[in-house]
This record gives structure tokens, C-alpha cells and sequence, in this order.
């Protein structure tokens, strides 16, 4: 196979994958509405309850808003990147993952490039909700808003596969409400996106490493840093590294017996 | 094109599906596969298709195993799957397009090949329509258009008809035949409907996983002992559901 064609594959991916944004664009602007309401409620409520010092990237006092915008845009991704894992070897996408697959291409350049199709789309909707946030007072460096590129896609693409592993293998978590339970809320709470982990500590011990030890810690911290325009070295070591690991294992051990892809799933 | 199965087996954790199943197929000619559902037919089409990973025996395509050379294979086969796999809310031509750039067309040949494909399948002025606005027969005719698209010499096709209503059906039937007739495409056509396989085809018939007969229906018939393919049909599935009982 020729550079060319790996290229105009991948083009034909993230076009369809706009494509099917532009005719479902309610469904993702309604997708907006749940890291809106933590924004505008959530934060207005715990604003008095949680004060947050001085801490890096932050120069100076942040509302409680500007503290938790980056953990939100990570939990757009996180919903984003578990649901669209899901969909694509049980529901709505099964026919578009057959024809994928049917490509002669390598099938772990194909499903990357799916997720990392996937993982763009969900970015364009974090995009969409750091606009609105503006109006929130949460007001990084303009340039931060192309520094943190990078570590959206890093944190798609982890999720996304994270996801893909998920769904090819643990039977008791094929639906949304499982994953929600068992993946999405836990790692979202126990993680630095609603609260800087030196508050965890002070409460629990146990739970902050286990929020250390969450690679989605890391993702919030390296898009938080990025936006602020600072590196943080762990949390980008972090996330290139388990997205690595996880698109390695995700791809590799793609099974579509092991989905509904090819039909009736394997006993 | 050629094909050969060679003692293919495969099983879902315990249970058997194809058992040591090896035919041929013959370049540029119809094949009708036979077999009621649970046959195994969708079993042998995913391995074919390699959405199956094959755990004995080899398939070869142009007498290259789809073991060791998957990605030569796979430029060779075009396929219909028994479930919609078309975007109901993009246009025709968008489908069309995607597969195209899934198999590393650039966007002037893939426009080229969908300009190509849709008028030979009558569907230039559906092109810019959403799939959802297209009736059951001609979203089956989209999906061969399609499988094509990227040029195979094998063009597979499961079930291709369920859904669909008579006249529907034996059009599709006529076309793919056309095709194969004109195109020399060789052409694998699973049904469990009778009425779609012609006394002159080759005839595959599957049954509980095993091969019971392959040849033209005519000497199937003839070796059968009995009057029609429906007849033979019956009679070898029957006895085979007979064997297995005892």
C-alpha cells in the first residue's frame, strides 16, 4: 500500500465522521447542556464551600469556574469517547465498523484513525464550550487555546481507546448505563477535575492515590497546563505514554468476533 | 477470480459452525450458496471477509492466503452484508465515497468511480439523496454499486434479499447476474430462498455446517434422484438433520 492511499483513507474517515456530526448536530449541542449545567449550577453552588489556593499553572486566586473548566472539557472527551467506543461495535455505527473494516489497510491504522476521527469531532464541542465559558470568567491566554490542542487530542484518542478495549472486552459493561457507572463517574471523580488532589489528601490518603494512579488525572492536569500555557512534564509523560500503551492494546487486540459487528456475538 | 476454501472449520467456543468445509469457485460465473438459517453461511462470509479470524484451514484468493497476504486479499473481494451497513443519514454518493477513500482512492478517482457505478446502477439522480429516502431495492442496489466501487473480482453477497418484496427480489437477482455475465465478476450469492437459484447455477448447499453438495443444480438433482432443487434440498437436508438426530 502506497503512502497516498493511507492518506486519502484517512481523509475519507474524518470527512465522514463530519459528515455525520453536521446531520446530528442537535444531538451534540444538546451533549453540551451536562458540562454546561456543572459549569453555570455546580460551580456556582460550590464556589462558597471549596476555596482554592494559589496553586500551578494559576498565577494568582481563580473562581471556582475557572478551577474546574479543564476537567470539564476532559469530561466532554470522556462521555464523547465512551459513548462513541460503545457505538462502534454495538449500536448505531455497527454497518460504518463493517465497511471500515472490510478496507485493505492495516486494521489497527484504521481504528486510530477512527477514534482519532471521533476524538476531533469531540474537540470541536470542547471548543464550543470554552467560548461559553468565556462568558463564565474562565479566561485562559489566547494562546493557550491552541496550546491545549495537542493534549485534547491525547486525551481522545486515550479514552477512545480505552473505550474500544472496554467494549471489545468486558461482556458485563455493553451498555451506556454500565459504562457510566463502572468507568465514566469513577474516573471522573476520582480525579483532579473537580477538586486539586492536596484536598484529597487531606481527606484520604487511599483516595488520592488512587487518583494519582488515574491516568485521567493526568489528562485534566496536561489540559489544564496547556491552557495556561505551562508544561507539566508528569502529566504529559502520563498521557503519552498510556495512550500508547492503550492504543497499542486497543488495536492489537481488536476482536470483531468478540462484537456485534459481525452479527450474532460469539458464545 | 479464483477462490479456494480449503477444509475450513471454525467454532464458537464449543459449538461447531463449519465443519472441514473446502469447495472452489469458478472464475466469472454465479454461485449460489444454499442452507437454511444457522447453516453457517454469515460464519463463512465473515471469514472470507476476515472479520472472522480463520482457526483451521486457509482461504486463498487468486491462490493468496488471506492468512499471509490479508491486504492483497482484501482488494479483491467486494461484499453485501445480510444487515444495512450504509449510512442512512448521509447522501448515496457520500456512502459511495467513503468506501472509496477506504480503499485508498483519491477523491478525482473516487468521484470518477461513483459517476461510473451509479449510472451503471441507474441511480445518477438519487446520488445527492439521503439514503433513508431510498426504498429497500434500491438501497440494496447502492450497496452492490458500492462493494464495486474499488474494482474486486469477488463479489459477495449474504442473504442480499431479505427484506425486500417479490418483484424487488428478482430484480436484484437479474442484476447481479447481469453483472456477473457482462463483468465477468465471479459472484457468491448466500440465500435460504429457493427461488433465487437457477437449475444451471453451481450450487453450493450448506447444512449444519458441512458442504452436503456442490455441483450444477441439474446433477445435483440428477444424483439426488429427484425432480426439482427444492426436492434435492429437502431431501439432503432432511437426511442430514436424520444422521445427526441418531
Amino acid at each position: 500500500m502506497r503512502l497516498a492511499q493511507y492518506w486519502h483513507c484517512f481523509i475519507g474517515i474524518q470527512i465522514r465522521e463530519w459528515l455525520r456530526f453536521w446531520q446530528q448536530r442537535t444531538r451534540f449541542a444538546s451533549a453540551l447542556v451536562r458540562p454546561l449545567l456543572w459549569l453555570a449550577v455546580f460551580a456556582a453552588g460550590f464556589r462558597a464551600v471549596l476555596g482554592v489556593s494559589i496553586i500551578p499553572p494559576y498565577a494568582t486566586y481563580i473562581t471556582y469556574e475557572t478551577y474546574i473548566a479543564p476537567g470539564l472539557c476532559g469530561m466532554i472527551i470522556l462521555f464523547n469517547s465512551m459513548q462513541g467506543a460503545l457505538s462502534m461495535v454495538y449500536d448505531r455505527e455497527l454497518g460504518s465498523m463493517r465497511v471500515l473494516l472490510m478496507s485493505p489497510l492495516p486494521r489497527p491504522f484504521l481504528l486510530v484513525t477512527k477514534l482519532l476521527a471521533m476524538g476531533v469531532v469531540s474537540i470541536g464541542q470542547v471548543y464550543v464550550f470554552l467560548f461559553i465559558a468565556f462568558f463564565f470568567d474562565v479566561e485562559p491566554p489566547a494562546l493557550g487555546y491552541l496550546a491545549v490542542f495537542p493534549a485534547l487530542l491525547l486525551t481522545a484518542l486515550m479514552l477512545g481507546a480505552l473505550g474500544l478495549i472496554i467494549a471489545t472486552w468486558v461482556k458485563q459493561l455493553e451498555n451506556f448505563a454500565g459504562v457510566m457507572n463502572f468507568v465514566i463517574f469513577p474516573m471522573f471523580f476520582l480525579s483532579s477535575a473537580l477538586y486539586p488532589l492536596w484536598k484529597m489528601q487531606d481527606a484520604s490518603p487511599v483516595l488520592y492515590w488512587i487518583c494519582q494512579i488515574n491516568p485521567f488525572t493526568h489528562a485534566v492536569e496536561a489540559i489544564r497546563f496547556a491552557l495556561y500555557l505551562q508544561w507539566n512534564s508528569v502529566a504529559f509523560g502520563v498521557l503519552v505514554g498510556v495512550t500508547v500503551v492503550l492504543a497499542l492494546i486497543a488495536t492489537a487486540g481488536f476482536r470483531p468476533q468478540r462484537t456485534r459487528i459481525v452479527g450474532a456475538r460469539a458464545a | 477470480m479464483s477462490i479456494e476454501v480449503d477444509r475450513v472449520s471454525f467454532q464458537y467456543g464449543r459449538r461447531p459452525v463449519l465443519r472441514e468445509v473446502s469447495f472452489d469457485l469458478t472464475p466469472s460465473a454465479f454461485h449460489a450458496m444454499l442452507g437454511p438459517n444457522g447453516a453457517g453461511k454469515s460464519t463463512l462470509f465473515g471469514l472470507i471477509t476476515r472479520l472472522l479470524a480463520l482457526q483451521s484451514g486457509d482461504i486463498k484468493l487468486r491462490g493468496r492466503s488471506l492468512r499471509k497476504q490479508p491486504a492483497a486479499a482484501m482488494q479483491e473481494i467486494g461484499v453485501v452484508f445480510q444487515q444495512n451497513a450504509l449510512d442512512m443519514d448521509l447522501t448515496v454518493r457520500q456512502n459511495l465515497m467513503y468506501h472509496a477513500a477506504l480503499h485508498g482512492l483519491s477523491r478525482k478517482a473516487a468521484r470518477q468511480r461513483c459517476d461510473e457505478e451509479l449510472a451503471r446502477f441507474e441511480l445518477t439522480e438519487r446520488g445527492n439523496d439521503a439514503v433513508r429516502q431510498l426504498n429497500g431495492g434500491h438501497r440494496r442496489r447502492v450497496e452492490i454499486a458500492r462493494a464495486l466501487l474499488h474494482r474486486p473480482g469477488l463479489l459477495l453477497l449474504d442473504e442480499p434479499t431479505v427484506g425486500l418484496d417479490v418483484p424487488s427480489r428478482q430484480g436484484l437477482n437479474a442484476h447481479v447476474r447481469r453483472l456477473c455475465a457482462e463483468d465477468g465478476l465471479t459472484v457468491l450469492w448466500a440465500t435460504h430462498l429457493i427461488e433465487e437459484v437457477e437449475r444451471q447455477d453451481r450450487v453450493l448447499i450448506l447444512h449444519q455446517g458441512q458442504l452436503l453438495a456442490d455441483g450444477h443444480g441439474d446433477s445435483i438433482c440428477e444424483a439426488q434422484g429427484q425432480p426439482t432443487l427444492a426436492d434435492t434440498f429437502q431431501a439432503l437436508t432432511g437426511a442430514a438433520s436424520q444422521t445427526e438426530s441418531n
